[in-house]
């Protein structure tokens, strides 16, 4: 709900500037934010609380409850890392190694990037590129989407080494086979989303066009396709999310060289949770950034085309 | 699609737009066929405002959408401007102005009224003259870099029959254009809409179920009949050309009205 929605269902008085700051959007984020943090907190010390009495029983060592808590959010390898573990690994990563590094997760982080962004491009053509051959042809429709609908079926988790191996075969490694997988991933979406919209027209628009004997082509571009520019955009954020996970998944079997993906796979080698864990929060804000990038190409289109105004 | 309209050049006769001669058409639905037009025979002259009237079911706006070439009839001959009905679409010889606005919500008012003008592939420069003299009848100057939901109902209707007339149709087909508008709002557009018949000499095919609208506008009212649908009087208006909603109260007026009425009430079974 907006700020503005909220702020009208106040009572009558009208209300100060402390309730209209408990209703706004700021507010509500970082109080989510606060509450998952404390919980974690909590949560770290019952997770990680098994590990530290055996050492303690181990060693010998008798603690009070601060320190055993303290002790808790400071283990090397925890079970469930503190998140100022997580923030100091980040920081330590990003900013105190060069982006070039092997060790910086900026370097990792665009390895991954790079193949998301490829594979979100093909991927937004061919689905766009297929939904138009959907909605032309009916007997495409009935032929392609059954096809299209059980490749999302088979698990990406079991294709990704196939896919990575097959091009290897043919020398072609890096980019192009995590792009492939991310296109994968990413067509599905967009030919769903805009079969809909390009279907959104409603019937008196179609007959319009046809009272003025308009050619396909015009119906194409004068209708179908500025009607379905906001499905295109829904699509799309759906889409570069599922880039990226097929970006990282496809990460996994190249034998951990570079990308998220790697680290992840890195970490979980050696037991490195807080790699872990920060590979993943890069990861989570990188796709926060990448789907708000879209949303922001959204207001700029829909503003030049006066959709916005709908 | 048996529509012969061949022997059309033969009685071409150039007063004539729409001829049609027992025209039917049945849909064939789930629950069996549906006799939307059963031998409906029309005739409309060149210049005449001709309303179609008529409860629902009873084929008035279908027979509007075959003149238009958007519905084919099953039986029967029609010729529009001495053509099929399909080629006089390809040649756009009609513009139609449909129930609901049916305006482009992403292109303001002006782009909305060029779209047909851009399909026909004029050039800038004639477009804008077209949009700028249409919005000027309608008397929607000043609202071109407007979006349709910033307009009310009566002047998105009003922007759509800009966009039809911007074609320069001599002919123009009209389906209940102002049934959605609440009655002040219509009396108006109806007044607006005699004035421009008037001035311009067009041919007008009306389809509307509002008794004051189809006397106060037509020089002829047809009046049709539901299950199956087909025509059950055609009513000759003595009223002038020129007039002006006071008119409303004269006893020709009222005197028409009730004809209309009449026609309306023996064609209709009460079921219900």
């Amino acid at each position: 709900m907006s700020a503005a929605s909220q702020s009208l269902s106040l009572p009558p008085p009208a209300p100060g500037i402390f309730a209209r700051f408990l209703a706004s959007r700021f507010v509500a984020v970082v109080v989510i934010v606060a509450v998952i943090i404390a919980v974690w907190y909590v949560a770290a010390v019952f997770m990680n609380a098994q590990v530290v009495r055996d050492t303690d029983r181990r060693a010998g060592v008798e603690r009070t409850t601060s320190e055993f808590i303290a002790a808790t959010y400071q283990m090397k390898r925890p079970i469930l890392p503190a998140p100022h573990q997580i923030a100091v690994e980040v920081y330590e990563t990003v900013v105190k190694v060069a982006p070039d590094s092997k060790k910086s997760l900026i370097f990792h982080a665009w390895v991954t990037l790079s193949s998301t962004l490829a594979g979100f491009a093909v991927g937004t053509a061919l689905g766009i590129f297929l939904a138009v051959l959907i909605v032309h042809v009916r007997s495409l429709e009935l032929s392609l989407m059954p096809w299209i609908v059980s490749s999302q079926t088979i698990p990406i988790l079991a294709i990704a080494p196939m896919v990575i191996v097959v091009f290897a075969a043919i020398n072609i490694t890096g980019l192009v086979p995590k792009a492939f997988i991310s296109t994968f991933l990413s067509f599905f979406p967009v030919t769903v989303g805009m079969v809909k919209g390009f279907r959104s027209p409603e019937p008196i628009h179609l007959d319009l066009m046809r009272t003025y004997h308009a050619s396909g082509w015009q119906v194409f571009w004068k209708l179908r396709w500025p009607a379905a520019l906001p499905y295109l955009f829904v699509s799309m954020k759906i889409a570069i999310a599922a880039s990226l996970v097929g970006a990282i998944v496809a990460e996994l079997p190249t034998g951990a060289v570079a990308g998220l993906g790697a680290r992840l796979l890195t970490g979980s080698y050696y037991g490195q949770t807080i790699q872990i864990w920060s590979a993943l929060i890069t990861a989570s804000i990188m796709a926060g950034f990448l789907v708000a990038a879209v949303g922001i190409v959204q207001r700029l289109v829909v503003r030049d085309t006066g959709a916005a105004a709908r | 699609m048996a529509v012969n309209w061949e022997g059309a050049e033969a009685k071409t006769d150039p007063d004539t737009v729409i001829e049609a001669s027992r025209l039917s058409l049945t849909f064939t639905t789930r629950d069996g066929p549906v006799e939307a037009l059963s031998e409906v025979d029309l005739q409309v002259k060149r210049g005449e405002f001709v309303s179609l009237i008529g409860p629902s079911g009873c084929g008035k706006t279908t027979m509007l959408r075959v003149i238009a070439d958007l519905e084919q009839p099953t039986g029967g001959t029609i010729t529009v401007n001495g053509m099929s009905p399909a080629q006089a679409r390809q040649n756009r010889d009609y513009g139609y102005v449909f129930q609901a606005p049916a305006l482009y919500p992403w292109r303001n008012i002006a782009r909305n009224v060029g779209l047909p003008l851009e399909i026909m592939g004029l050039g800038a420069v004639e477009r804008e003259r077209r949009i700028a003299a249409n919005l000027d009848l309608v008397n929607l100057t000043g609202f071109e870099r407007k979006y349709p939901w910033q307009l009310s109902g009566g002047m998105q209707q009003r922007v759509s029959i800009a966009r039809a007339l911007a074609v320069e149709p001599d002919l123009m087909l009209m389906d209940e254009p102002f049934g959605a508008l609440d009655e002040i709002v219509r009396d108006h557009l109806n007044e607006q809409l005699h004035d421009l018949w008037a001035t311009t000499g067009k041919t007008v095919v009306f389809v509307t179920h509002s008794i004051p609208e189809a006397v106060f506008l037509s020089t002829r009212i047809v009046v049709m009949t539901p299950r199956p649908g087909k025509i059950h009087d055609v009513i000759d208006s003595p009223l002038d050309k020129s007039r002006t909603l006071d008119i409303r109260d004269t006893p020709e007026f009222l005197e028409l009205a009730g004809r209309v009425r009449d026609g309306l009430k023996a064609g209709h079974a009460y079921e219900d």
